[in-house]
């Protein structure tokens, strides 16, 4: 019978493996993002100094996160640390390597923008009251960005967590990798059970990702408010 | 006795909690100026706004030639061309050339004839001087005279009643004077109604017939133009004046 | 075999991958673009039922990602019937998914369209589609290209998913060779480099379009 397929998710332990691929997923994905937030910052922030050599390395680095397809990164890194650098690393956290060094360089840029946004007077008027950089950074033009850039990193963080899809391409055992592996063992019970699980698993990111996106659409619709009077 | 054009009974505004005009009454005749003063924040601009619709009100009427306007967005879109309205931001359209900003209306809304309104266009533009920028585009101009072109593109529509909303505000005060002479110009010679908003007090000493003095939302006081600022009504007034440096 | 010769024999599968990635990028990439303009310009004239549709639809797809609505396509449709080929649904989800990324940057655009210039437009008397066609709409399109740029970029970069279901484009060429000749550097290299063939060029066009689309509307 077709439509009994959603019997699949309550079969044994299966609703439970969903569950425990999700949590790697969001794991992967929340330890990525703290890294790459983190260091997103620090390359935002070193690329408005007036040095060229050190912001062309830094623009290199973005160009090369912002050509490259995730996909491929991961392949990249997959394949090429443990033969050409001897590293050794659990797929889990090669992953987790990719997507932080990703984030950092879509923060980076997501900060630049924000601190090159706010308006230079403010810059003048606290270098005026004789600020030193560190100061000028911390009290000056950091808390202006934020709130600038705060719409932009939640998406960036929202595109992160669907990009944890990709997980299983190299063999970790994220949500997908373990909703194929449910569908393979019960498809014989019940034919139509790939429907559910993908079904839920669809439904799972959305639950994640929804919240997030409506939160940063909604900060950036107050903004646009406030920008029109 | 002339024609009145427009009357504004019991008009009451909100926005959300805020209540910004409290019982606004007053009529205008044909071819009367009315300034509309006051401090920063007493409503003109609101009240100005209410008159062709871009601000709901939410009780009291308003009155154009005769007709209680039903407030739709509809009835509105169909007043607007008998109302005409320049900005403080000028706004002129940046994607079309100063020609097709005069002539949008006309051809479009009023769907008269390309060489028509561009002939009457082209007068207007002759007389604010800027015949020769007609194909320019906007970024090309100054700000005094894309608020030229602002002012011809309101009259182009030919309105019974144009209201100016700080058109001034934002110009270099080198340029202040050129808009101004213009809307002086318009008063004297072609009878046009006109409501002004502005902080230009020589000017509005100059032009009104009237003065309607607002605070708070509230109009304190309606008096001839040329009583108002030689002997305001209300102390009030007399303070504006003296804190505009008048 | 040296490492050269590796990647010269290769060189025939991956130009034809290049070419599909191309070929479904073409496709995705137009479709994204007139489903994302439908959604969008129901939202601005407020279709009844319609435009509640477009909204939930942008809302699923943008908040979803490809690879499981390629499996939802790929996998879970044809136990009711729905059988596509790879190529197809890989078209089809990328234009899923597309679709409202373009929606979302028209939407954008119209948003930015400064409220003084919908008054004053107004206030001359044109009626709302009037505003749309004059106002609105030729600055809107200027605002929301550099957000429509990014998402093709973006979108290019997307169909490396595809090989998830097999499909022989670029990524898949790869790791299909990757998976039987073990030579990952040279084949890693020649995907990078394919990648950046595609990419580069067309980032630095379209930074160039963004530039004097902006300057013909806003002249800065």
């Amino acid at each position: 019978m077709a439509h009994s397929g959603i019997n699949v998710l309550f079969e044994g332990r299966n609703l439970i493996r969903l569950f425990g691929g999700l949590w790697t997923t969001v794991e992967i994905a929340a330890v990525a993002l703290v890294l790459g937030l983190i260091l997103g910052v620090i390359l935002g922030v070193l690329r408005t100094f007036p040095n060229r050599l050190l912001r062309l390395v830094l623009r290199l680095y973005l160009e090369f996160f912002r050509i490259v397809p995730t996909v491929v990164l991961l392949f990249l890194f997959y394949y090429i640390l443990p033969k050409q650098l001897g590293v050794n690393m659990p797929a889990n956290q090669v992953a987790t390597l990719v997507f932080a060094l990703w984030t950092a360089a879509e923060m980076s840029d997501i900060v630049r923008g924000a601190l090159i946004s706010v308006p230079k007077h403010q810059r003048e008027s606290g270098m005026a009251i004789g600020l030193n950089r560190l100061q000028l950074y911390r009290y000056v033009l950091i808390p202006q960005a934020v709130s600038l850039e705060l719409p932009a990193t939640i998406n960036l963080v929202t595109r992160v967590i669907k990009t944890t899809s990709l997980l299983m391409l190299i063999s970790v055992m994220d949500v997908i990798n373990v909703g194929q592996q449910v569908v393979e063992a019960n498809n014989q019970k019940y034919p139509t059970g790939v429907f559910w699980v993908y079904g839920i698993i669809f439904v799972m990111y959305f639950a994640i990702d929804y919240p997030l996106s409506w939160w940063a659409k909604r900060m950036d619709k107050k903004r646009l408010e406030r920008a029109n009077g | 006795m002339a024609k009145q054009v427009i009357k504004v009974e019991h008009l009451e505004k909100y926005y959300q909690k805020d209540h910004i005009l409290h019982d606004i009454n007053f009529s205008i005749d044909q071819g009367e100026v009315v300034a509309l003063l006051g401090p920063s924040g007493s409503g003109k601009s609101t009240l100005i706004r209410c008159l062709n619709g871009l601000e709901p009100y939410q009780n009291g009427t308003v009155t154009f030639n005769g007709d209680q306007v039903v407030p739709t967005e509809k009835n509105w879109q169909k007043l607007r061309q008998k109302i005409g309205m320049v900005f403080q931001s000028y706004d002129l359209f940046p994607n079309l050339t100063v020609l097709d900003n005069i002539l949008l209306g006309p051809v479009k809304v009023q769907k008269q004839s390309r060489e028509t309104a561009k002939a009457a266009a082209e007068k207007l533009l002759d007389q604010v001087g800027l015949r020769e920028y007609e194909n320019v585009y906007p970024r090309q101009l100054s700000g005094g005279q894309k608020q030229r072109i602002a002012i011809v593109r309101a009259l182009a529509l030919n309105p019974e009643l144009m209201l100016f909303d700080e058109v001034t505000a934002s110009l270099d005060p080198e340029m202040v004077r050129g808009v101004l002479n213009i809307i002086s110009k318009l008063a004297q010679d072609s009878d046009m109604t006109m409501i002004v908003v502005t902080h230009e007090m020589n000017f509005a000493q100059q032009i009104a017939d009237r003065v309607l003095f607002l605070e708070d939302g509230k109009i304190l006081e309606q008096t001839k133009g040329d009583q108002f600022f030689k002997q305001p009504q209300t102390d009030r007034a007399k303070e504006f004046l003296e804190s505009m440096d008048f | 075999m040296s490492s050269w010769q590796i990647i010269q024999q290769s060189l025939p599968l991956f130009e034809k991958g290049f070419v599909l990635t191309l070929w479904l990028s073409f496709l995705g990439i137009i479709g994204s673009i007139i489903v994302g303009l439908i959604c969008s310009l129901l939202k601005y004239f407020r279709v009844p039922v319609l435009s509640q549709i477009a909204a939930v639809y942008v809302e699923i797809s943008r908040n979803t990602p490809l690879l499981v609505q390629l499996f939802f396509l790929y996998y879970a449709f044809p136990v009711f019937g729905f059988k596509l080929n790879a190529e197809l649904c890989g078209i089809i989800g990328l234009i899923f998914l597309g679709g409202s990324y373009m929606a979302e940057g028209f939407n954008g655009g119209f948003d930015g369209v400064a409220k003084t210039q919908v008054e004053t437009g107004k206030a001359i008397g044109l009626s709302r589609i009037q505003l749309a066609r004059y106002v609105v709409f030729p600055q809107g399109f200027t605002l929301s290209v550099p957000a429509l740029a990014a998402n093709i970029i973006f979108l290019i970069k997307e169909t490396s998913i595809f090989t998830v279901i097999a499909i022989p484009e670029l990524t898949n060429t790869a790791l299909d060779l990757i998976g039987m000749y073990y030579r990952s550097n040279e084949y890693l290299l020649v995907l990078v480099i394919g990648y950046a063939i595609i990419l580069i060029p067309l980032s630095i066009i379209l930074t160039l379009l963004e530039k004097r689309v902006r300057y013909g509307a806003f002249g800065n």
